[in-house]
């Protein structure tokens, strides 16, 4: 059966302060423009349906989850993935506290959850515990409880306001 | 000469992990991560219906879609069926597994009947819409009570009504008599729902076919490379088991789902061969909800015989446990050995007689996951435990108090078939448990809120649990229907830098081998954390071993490497002696050096020792280079870790709504390699159990249509559902392995399930609910509040 060639949209887009052009489907996915075209597989993809928020990326300053956004939505955006968040070899003081306080275990949704930090800490940078928890709600882990990741960003917030870390 | 530092011991100490910086940092290598030149991609099509005759599969106008390289259905492949690694002991199993592609019928939502292969992912899944399925529908069957009435639909033609097999254990006779001679007969059902295991990884698999030598190269995700590889050579592919390399990359997450041999893993491997080139599957979260093997899935009825003093005399037990449409690879042994032969718990009861069917439905196959067959052990006795309390009037920690097995009974024999509990001593952890709930408060403040009849109900949820781990000896595990060895390896090299590589047949997946491994090697060899590294997840390279499941990493593997590590330090001690000129009687061994007694100065470190061991310009007559060791450990018994967790909850009698107040844990896991490590699993593993107890639960409708088909409908519990856990330890170590370590994957998992249920139940007790069956969701809570309260709504 005979299929319509499909019309490839062109898209301009900064990731990690790199421009990054492309012609992609329409029906693209950013996350596959990220993982696929531009081969930063840090990014994953958990679920079918916007919920587990192992995807999650900063896109014009926001965290969003990149399963949700088309690559030709994203046309003109600036995005930062976990690849982009070390600085200078340097680690970011969110994915510090994730290691510091055993955040992770499997590392699936640990992209993820380290972009929604960067996200809730940038608005809230002294979060209670449950304002954590609630910022988290969106990103499934199934490994660690939880426990640890509230204390990995409990960790980074501290870090983040020049004060030791609280640890127990 | 470089003398090494005195260094701390690594071991008890909460390093943080080895593993992590590629991790948090976007560099992981997980399944779909891999790119192979010239790959092809898989999208595979699924029955739609629970069970439907196939009377055709229209493939031509998926064939001319572009980029498509093939299409195949069940009919083109001529390989086996999936072997049944693990059967029910001592008794028939009337044996059905999948073919690779489903021929002639499909038997659960999910089951695969033909893939496309294309150039693209996109490619593959477009044509795939293209396939015309001419699939009548049969009526189907997902309950398994349901399943086993006569005139309920018929899966396979060797299991009449549906049955795989009945087991029994126990003492039959000794346990009527007992309940005909008690004081207190309770009769309970109970359902334990069935479960999605949901790593956050879905499954994939890659293959790679080597014409010109015949070799397959496969990528899986698998917490057992090896036994991959066994199963697929062995039965499935019919070549040699050295033609074939499997190769586990970083795996997110897998609480046993990934343990077993899949259809869409043989068929990539297949596929590779057939079209020359390499093909990459790679599972959607909607293919896992419908084709990952699931969990749990019993329907149980309970006679309990009791003394008024709270003694437990009699247990019968009944279990239904639902297998799915086809028995997966291990699915045999999780009901029978690993739940039957566990029902004591930490109680000595005179006389435990257990009866299990397992049940063919139209559902997804169902296997281990995340503790598999203990959590549902654990949930029958402490739900026991309190519904004994509760008829009695006497406190639920009293109870199990009064039942305990005591700690000078150990090595102790339950009676129903299990190898001996190794050690334990199980009222200091209740003690502990109870002081740091503050319990006495807690239940003076509950007797306050009954009586000022306050809406939100305060209930308190006690759990002592033991589990079966170090799944091992071959010899029990073997003469328990399982159709292999399980043992594990361990090789240690000393390289002539000095660095050491440790090569292990367990296959981490989250658990931080990478750091607990290490702290082992290093303090057992002296050296520096640094320069161990551990290597493992791929079969050419790495020493047979059967992977990780079943706590048996560290308990097993780690022994492994103990033992390899302890024949290097041998060698080099009686190479040092030969170097320093003097007899081996004459040297001392500790931290990394070979020292002469009396000389001080006299040393030499294992570092120079590995280098002379390498360059071997002056060895012993007969010593052959290298410091090279291998361990298969076979171990002589299980270990058993155990410990009691309190969960306290409120529960709001107008919404039916209930919460986690708090949740103190005091777990035994014999000696802690990494406290930090430890503390994660027990709180991913709680959350895990919890997560069943609170909302979790694979729902299919009466004829096997699955409604919990993406994550928009399984649920799994999000961050915002817990407090912070308080977490404590009693130390009793395992006599079974060097390094006393009982294991800890799964301890959480088993034991916060019937904590949270007890607490719930607990609350609702002065309502007259004795037990309501889980998830205990708001809906469903509020139902029974208003069917015992007799409220309209």
């Amino acid at each position: 059966m005979a299929t319509e060639p499909i019309t490839k949209q062109h898209v301009s887009i900064t990731v990690n302060g790199q421009k990054r052009e492309a012609d992609v489907e329409p029906r693209r996915l950013l996350v596959h423009f990220i993982r696929e075209d531009l081969g930063l597989t840090g990014t994953h993809v958990g679920c079918d349906t916007s919920q587990c928020g192992a995807c999650t990326i900063m896109m014009d300053g926001l965290a969003v989850k990149s399963c949700t956004v088309l690559a030709a939505q994203a046309d003109g955006a600036e995005i930062t993935t976990i690849e982009g968040l070390a600085k200078d070899g340097e680690l970011h003081p969110i994915q510090e506290g994730f290691w510091e306080e055993h955040g992770l275990q499997c590392g699936f949704c640990t992209p993820g959850m380290i972009m929604t930090t960067v996200d809730l800490l940038q608005r809230n940078p002294n979060p209670s515990e449950s304002e954590i928890r609630h910022a988290i709600d969106g990103n499934i882990c199934r490994c660690t409880g939880y426990q640890h990741i509230v204390k990995s960003i409990q960790y980074a917030a501290n870090k983040m306001a020049g004060q030791p870390s609280g640890d127990d | 000469m470089v003398a090494v530092e005195q260094q701390q011991p690594y071991i008890g100490r909460a390093m943080k992990r080895k593993e992590d910086p590629r991790f948090i940092t976007g560099r992981g290598n997980y399944m779909d991560d891999i790119v192979l030149a010239n790959m092809t991609h898989a999208a595979i099509v699924r029955s739609p219906y629970a069970h439907a005759t196939i009377r055709g599969i229209d493939t031509s106008a998926a064939e001319q879609m572009p980029g498509v390289v093939g299409v195949f259905t069940g009919e083109d492949i001529d390989l086996p069926p999936l072997p049944y690694a693990w059967q029910a002991a001592g008794v028939e199993n009337n044996i059905n597994t999948p073919y690779t592609l489903a021929k002639g019928e499909a038997h659960w939502v999910g089951d695969p009947v033909a893939v496309v292969v294309a150039e693209t992912l996109e490619q593959a899944r477009d044509a795939s819409d293209m396939i015309e399925l001419d699939l009548v529908e049969l009526p189907g069957v997902s309950d398994a009570e349901k399943a086993v009435q006569p005139g309920a639909p018929q899966l396979h033609e060797n299991a009449p009504n549906n049955i795989v097999f009945s087991w029994n254990c126990g003492k039959k006779e000794e346990t009527e008599q007992g309940l005909r001679d008690a004081e207190i007969v309770i009769r309970q059902k109970l359902r334990n729902q069935r479960m999605i295991a949901t790593p956050m990884e879905n499954r994939g698999a890659i293959a790679q076919y080597a014409a010109g030598t015949e070799e397959f190269t496969f990528w899986l995700s698998s917490q057992a490379p090896h036994v991959h590889r066994l199963v697929m050579a062995a039965f499935i592919l019919g070549v040699p088991e050295q033609n074939i390399r499997v190769i586990a990359p970083d795996l997110g997450g897998g609480f046993g789902a990934k343990i077993f041999m899949y259809q869409e893993y043989v068929l990539v491997g297949w596929l590779a061969r057939k079209l020359g080139r390499p093909v990459k599957w790679i599972e959607t979260r909607s293919e896992a909800n419908a084709a990952t093997a699931q969990g749990r899935d019993h329907i149980t009825e309970l006679e309990i015989g009791a003394t008024r003093d709270g003694k437990v005399t009699a247990l019968r037990v009944h279990t239904l446990a639902n297998l799915g449409a086809y028995l997966s690879t291990a699915s045999g042994g999780i009901p029978t050995t690993l739940y039957g032969r566990m029902l004591a718990g930490v109680y000595k009861i005179p006389a435990i007689y257990c009866e299990v069917q397992g049940v063919f439905t139209n559902t997804a196959m169902v296997d281990a996951y995340r503790g598999a067959g203990r959590p549902e052990a654990a949930y029958v006795i402490e739900r026991v435990m309190d519904l004994v309390a509760n008829e009695i009037g006497m406190d639920p920690a009293e109870v199990r108090r009064r039942n305990f097995i005591q700690p000078d009974e150990f090595p102790y024999d339950t009676g129903i078939g299990m190898l001996p509990y190794d050690s334990g001593d199980y009222e200091p952890a209740l003690d502990k448990a109870l002081q740091m709930i503050g319990y006495d408060e807690l239940r003076a403040e509950q007797k306050r809120r009954r009586e000022s009849g306050d809406g939100r109900l305060l209930g308190i949820g006690l759990s002592s649990y033991v589990e079966v781990c170090g799944i091992a000896p071959t010899k029990y595990i073997t003469s328990e229907g399982w159709g292999a060895g399980l043992f594990e390896s361990a090789n240690v090299k000393v390289h002539l830098s000095g660095k050491v590589v440790v090569t292990t047949g367990s296959m981490p997946h989250g658990q931080g081998h990478e750091t607990t491994f290490a702290q082992v090697a290093a303090d057992k060899l002296g050296v520096p954390i640094e320069d161990i590294q551990l290597k493992f997840g791929d079969t050419l390279g790495t020493p047979f071993g059967y992977g990780t499941y079943g706590s048996r990493s560290l308990t097993v593997g780690g022994e492994a490497i103990v033992r390899s590590t302890n024949k290097i330090v041998d060698k080099a001690r009686r190479l040092a002696a030969h170097m320093l000129e003097v007899d081996v009687e004459d040297i001392e061994w500790s931290n990394g050096k070979a020292t002469v007694k009396g000389s001080p100065d006299q040393v030499k470190t294992i570092q120079e020792i590995a280098l002379a061991a390498a360059v071997p310009v002056n060895l012993p007559d007969g010593m052959e280079p290298f410091l090279d060791e291998t361990t298969y450990y076979d171990p002589p018994n299980c270990t058993f870790p155990f410990g009691t967790h309190v969960a306290v909850v409120e529960v709001d009698t107008t919404t039916g709504n209930s919460e986690l107040i708090r949740y103190v844990a005091v777990d035994d896991v014999g000696n802690i390699v990494n406290p930090l490590v430890v503390a994660g699993q027990l709180q991913g593993g709680i959350v895990q159990g919890l997560g069943q107890a609170m909302v979790e639960g694979a729902v299919y409708d009466d004829n096997g249509q699955l409604i919990t088909s993406t994550l928009m409908e399984y649920a799994v519990p999000h961050a915002d559902q817990f407090p912070m856990f308080e977490l404590d330890h009693t130390v009793t170590p395992s006599p079974v392995n060097e390094l006393g370590v009982k294991g800890a994957g799964e301890a959480g998992t088993i034991a916060s399930t019937p904590a949270y249920v007890n607490a719930v139940c607990d609350a609702l007790s002065p309502l007259g609910i004795h037990h309501t069956d889980m998830p205990l969701t708001a809906p469903r809570l509020w139902a029974a509040i208003q069917n015992a309260t007799g409220d309209q709504a």
